[in-house]
């Protein structure tokens, strides 16, 4: 029973630290410590630094390191200057573009036809487009390539199967951030537009549209980064054919941690970049979250 | 007033042909599960053969056990980190406040694969190797911090001055919490509770690197039943519609459950 112990293990070490914090508290200042709400942060930042800071680190070690542990730019040299890799990068990125713009044209017209609705029951009518969320994902992902199998497309149209089935799993991070924004607009504002004579167009694009964008922004960063990565789509709706950077990280990790840590450093720095300039991942656009 | 009407089932029309979509395979499914055939489109006579084989594969009933199990177990683990973190995050002061919430946010808005291969390659580099601890730390690592993001939000919207009153009243300060300031944030504490059995139940690739070796859960055993295709487990994959067809039926139960209840709540409070 590995497990066990291990799990023995982590809790006793985690009693003595505590102890020994404690003891020295007493030693120092000659009392025990007073109960405060602060200190209950505790183990969730220690649960951090061990398991989010360390393993970052430690991906920063090997992207910068050679098979023998020396200090190297190897992995990115070889990496950037293989043709093949680079056209494969720029197919990926190809199709995450595709599939957030797909998702947009869809996504912002059911939000707001949803949003400005006034209809009781569209929080239900909400419901709906999140629903099949719920249902195991790769579950979904099989369901839509038995539907393809069923209609010949599967291991014909390989692009077109991977996008439809990224579209269809993401689509939801689309809506639901949009949703939120257009339902937050004061409805005084379109008031306003309408008594300053804008038309329902202009009153649109002058009110609605610039107002949501915070929704899109979010709603772009949460569709475009997994379709980059989650190739669990691409290969079971594009017959293995289709192959995206998620992709590269699982055969390297078979063969080459060095290249596939380098391969995940770009795609952190990707998503830190594209944080600070979306102004960050906000709770209350917590799509599967989503308190309906 | 014609134009209106026009404009009111374009918009209908709209929102009905994505729902088509989204609901179309899924319900392709549903019909095939209860038609004995192994492949769709053949037609067939009315049968639970489908449920009758996912009901008679011990392997398939394990793996769906493991996948409920371990997303139970993360979801009450990271339920209670992230509870007793956030309490203590809002106390903080703050900076300190602001770089745990940061630092709670990377796996949020991480790739999952850039967590999964970086949880992987530090466990097998420290030499814990891969285990079921392991992988239940990996999906705490996705799921706590959803969980303090939905419990934050009740702590902000929390009276703080019955906390001081129960102090002042001579509560201790964990009795003062475990009685005042629980009961304000349960709401928020459910939904991350049940968040991170959502995203446990559906986790495919932090599951896949730090899983010990022949651990199945639904996602992994599906994806290579169907990427594989040898002659088993393509018997199998018919059983997987009628699987599908059961967690949608509950799904749907339970949505429409809650939200009846939530309808008779809000009738009682009128």
């Amino acid at each position: 029973m590995n497990i066990a112990l291990l799990i023995v293990t982590v809790v006793a070490c985690a009693l003595l630290l505590g102890g020994g914090a404690l003891l020295v508290y007493r030693l120092k200042f000659g009392r025990m410590p007073r109960f405060s709400r602060k200190t209950l942060c505790i183990p969730y930042a220690v649960f951090l630094v061990f398991f989010v800071i360390v393993p970052m680190l430690v991906i920063l070690v090997y992207a910068f390191t050679d098979r023998e542990m020396g200090f190297s730019f190897g992995n990115f040299v070889k990496f950037f200057s293989d043709p093949t890799k680079l056209s494969t990068i720029a197919y990926s990125i190809v199709i995450a573009l595709i599939t957030t713009v797909v998702c947009l044209v869809i996504a912002f017209p059911v939000a707001y036809i949803l949003a400005r609705s006034k209809m009781k029951k569209k929080s239900v009518i909400l419901m709906l487009f999140v629903l099949p969320m719920w249902i195991n994902f790769v579950l979904r992902i099989n369901a839509i390539r038995e539907l393809f199998n069923w209609m010949g497309l599967l291991g014909e149209t390989n692009y077109f199967n991977t996008v439809f089935g990224m579209v269809y799993d993401f689509l939801p991070f689309m809506i639901l951030p949009i949703y939120t924004t257009i339902m937050k607009i004061d409805e005084s504002l379109y008031e306003a537009s309408r008594d300053l004579g804008a038309n329902g167009i202009t009153t649109f694009t002058r009110v609605t549209l610039p107002l949501s964008v915070p929704g899109i922004m979010s709603g772009v960063t949460m569709v475009f980064l997994p379709s980059m990565t989650n190739y669990v789509v691409s290969d079971m709706l594009g017959n293995s054919m289709v192959t995206i950077i998620g992709k590269f990280i699982y055969e390297y990790f078979g063969s080459d941690w060095h290249m596939g840590s380098m391969v995940a450093l770009v795609l952190l720095i990707v998503v830190f970049v594209s944080t600070l300039l979306t102004g960050g991942f906000k709770s209350e656009e917590n799509v599967r979250g989503a308190n309906l | 007033m014609n134009k209106q009407l026009v404009i009111k089932c374009l918009k209908a029309g709209f929102i009905g042909l994505v729902l088509l979509l989204l609901y179309a395979p899924i319900l392709l499914l549903a019909v095939y599960s209860f038609i004995g055939t192994d492949i769709i489109g053949k037609g067939g006579a009315f049968s639970f053969e489908h449920y009758e084989k996912l009901f008679g594969d011990p392997v398939i009933l394990g793996m769906i056990g493991n996948t409920l199990l371990l997303a139970l177990l993360a979801a009450l683990l990271s339920t209670i980190l992230g509870t007793v973190g956030a309490l203590g995050m809002f106390y903080c002061k703050k900076r300190v406040k602001a770089l745990l919430h940061g630092v709670s946010q990377i796996p949020v808005i991480n790739a999952e694969i850039v967590t999964a291969l970086a949880l992987a390659i530090t466990f097998v580099t420290v030499g814990i190797g891969k285990s079921y601890f392991t992988m239940l730390i990996g999906h705490l690592v996705i799921c706590t911090p959803f969980v303090v993001l939905s419990v934050i939000p009740k702590l902000k919207q929390m009276d703080n001055s019955l906390y001081e009153a129960a102090l002042d009243l001579g509560a201790s300060p964990l009795k003062a919490l475990l009685t005042v300031v629980l009961p304000q944030i349960i709401p928020g504490v459910i939904s991350g509770f049940m968040l991170a059995v959502t995203l446990s139940l559906d986790d495919y690739i932090v599951t896949v690197y730090t899983r010990p070796n022949g651990f199945e859960t639904i996602s992994t055993y599906v994806f290579n039943a169907t990427m594989r295709g040898n002659a088993h487990t393509a018997e199998t994959l018919s059983s997987f519609w009628a699987l599908t067809t059961i967690i949608f039926v509950v799904i749907v139960l339970v949505v429409v459950l809650s939200n009846l209840s939530t309808l008779r709540k809000k009738e009682a409070k009128r």
